[in-house]
């Protein structure tokens, strides 16, 4: 009753189309993402400019303020380079999508590559912090594994709340008063957790590390649950 | 009369949470002492909380399934009371708090950061800072339709992320407040079997005052929206 006829034929077809349409979708982001290289260079210069500017502030923090700046500079540059995805779309663009695809697939597909753009910039925010800040971290292969994990909760939230908030037609401010409290119980433990990391003698509790991903996955099937109400106009 | 039994029993239920609250016998624990009374009030307040915000987010899937507008404005009040109630749950915790773990040499307000760490403070509080996002949102699209569908989204998703932070995050992080393992209150050994016959009925007589409030205000906006469309 919600999507068009096409829409709906799309979800009785079989996987292998929709497994098409979603690697079509996405490689459509990723092609738009290199042809207009200004939005990829500004959220480079983003974290760049950022972690400067922490450098200039303050030299050396010592682990506990490293930690909190980190994450909190994880979340503004995963505003910044997740508020574009839906935005970015014009009206009849949407329109168009509408028509030729289903909204599963259009939401997953957005879903992946802004996973892949978050985990990308997390990783050389990741870097940057390390060089210009010091680096803190006791075992580094798991906070690189919880720096994955945190950038990829924080892209999976913010690519849906940026759907909303494209949809009521707002900025991007309104992404930020809805996310942070969304997102602040990912944030607290993912805090938690690089804690453990930055501790010699600190494990890092496996149990958490799944309550994690099974944030994730309750997201992404609330996402594709919930998008198609929104897609709708 | 006959649909108005529920509001009776809430009135009667409240009158003997007040009096048998206050005038019953309760067993005295150190630093507790006789504040332990105030259980019929703070532990009611969050359970009416959780409970008007899932009637909301029934309603907003009840939207969903059907668009009609009589759920977009159900799901709207019982969060705004919902709200409220977690207002009130936290006016009656720092009157408690400020009894059994404040530092008595220090004034409230020089130990309210560190008190305000609490896990089950900041669970509760990210709980309103969700519903208050939900009515920043809510109240930021002009379009009818477009705003309940938006907002009940949002709501779902809210709800679901609410979940989390007020039941799983408090049981992980150390923390002061009782009920860590567990439900607060409502373990055998949190609370005296003498306690349980005013808490329980003290639970359902608050909850039903809480629906009773939001049906007043269903029925007002209700009215308002009539007068619109005229």
């Amino acid at each position: 009753m919600l999507m068009n006829p096409v829409a709906g034929n799309a979800i009785t077809k079989n996987n292998m189309t929709a497994f098409r349409q979603i690697y079509t979708l996405f490689k459509k982001d990723l092609l738009l993402e290199v042809r207009q290289q200004y939005s990829f260079y500004g959220i480079l210069l983003y974290i760049g400019a950022t972690i400067f500017v922490l450098y200039m502030a303050i030299n050396e923090p010592e682990a506990k303020v490293w930690n909190g700046l980190f994450w909190v500079i994880q979340l503004f540059i995963c505003i910044n380079a997740v508020a574009k995805s839906f935005l970015q779309e014009s009206r009849g663009r949407m329109l168009y999508f509408y028509s030729i695809a289903s909204p599963r697939d259009f939401v997953l597909a957005k879903l992946m590559f802004n996973s892949l753009l978050m985990l990308a910039m997390s990783m050389l925010s990741l870097l940057l912090f390390s060089l210009f800040l010091g680096s803190p971290i006791n075992k580094v292969g798991p906070f690189v594994g919880l720096v994955l994990l945190g950038g990829w909760s924080l892209s999976l939230v913010f690519t849906f709340l940026a759907a909303i908030a494209a949809k009521a037609q707002q900025n991007a401010a309104i992404m930020a008063v809805l996310g942070f409290p969304i997102i602040l119980p990912q944030l607290l433990l993912l805090m938690r957790l690089s804690n453990a990391a930055f501790a010699p003698l600190l494990t890092i509790p496996l149990n958490t590390v799944l309550l994690l991903v099974a944030l994730d996955i309750m997201v992404i099937l609330l996402a594709v649950i919930l998008f198609p109400f929104l897609w709708k106009d | 009369m006959y649909k108005s039994w529920w509001k009776i029993v809430s009135v009667i239920l409240l009158v003997y949470t007040f009096t048998a609250g206050i005038l019953t016998e309760v067993p005295r624990l150190p630093a507790l002492q006789e504040t332990i009374r105030n259980l019929y009030f703070h532990v009611c307040m969050w359970f009416a909380m959780m409970i008007l915000f899932t009637i909301s987010v029934v309603n907003a899937v009840r939207y969903l399934r059907t668009f009609n507008h009589k759920y977009d404005i159900y799901a709207r009040q019982y969060a705004v009371v919902g709200i409220v109630m977690g207002i009130l749950g936290y006016v009656t915790g720092a009157i408690w708090m400020s009894y059994t773990w404040a530092d008595p040499n220090n004034p409230a307000f020089e130990s309210f950061s560190a008190l305000a760490r609490e896990p089950k403070l900041i669970g509760a509080a990210i709980g309103l800072l969700i519903y208050f996002a939900y009515l920043v949102l809510r109240d930021s699209i002009n379009d009818m339709d477009k705003r309940a569908r938006i907002s009940a989204v949002y709501n779902i998703f809210a709800y679901a992320m609410l979940f989390p932070s007020i039941w799983i995050l408090p049981r992980i992080l150390p923390s002061l407040h009782p009920g860590r393992e567990g439900n607060p209150a409502l373990n055998t050994s949190d609370i005296d079997s003498s306690m349980r016959i005013v808490f329980y009925p003290a639970v359902i007589g608050w909850t039903l005052l809480a629906v009773w409030i939001t049906t007043i205000k269903i029925r007002l906006s209700l009215l308002k929206e009539k007068k619109m469309m005229q």
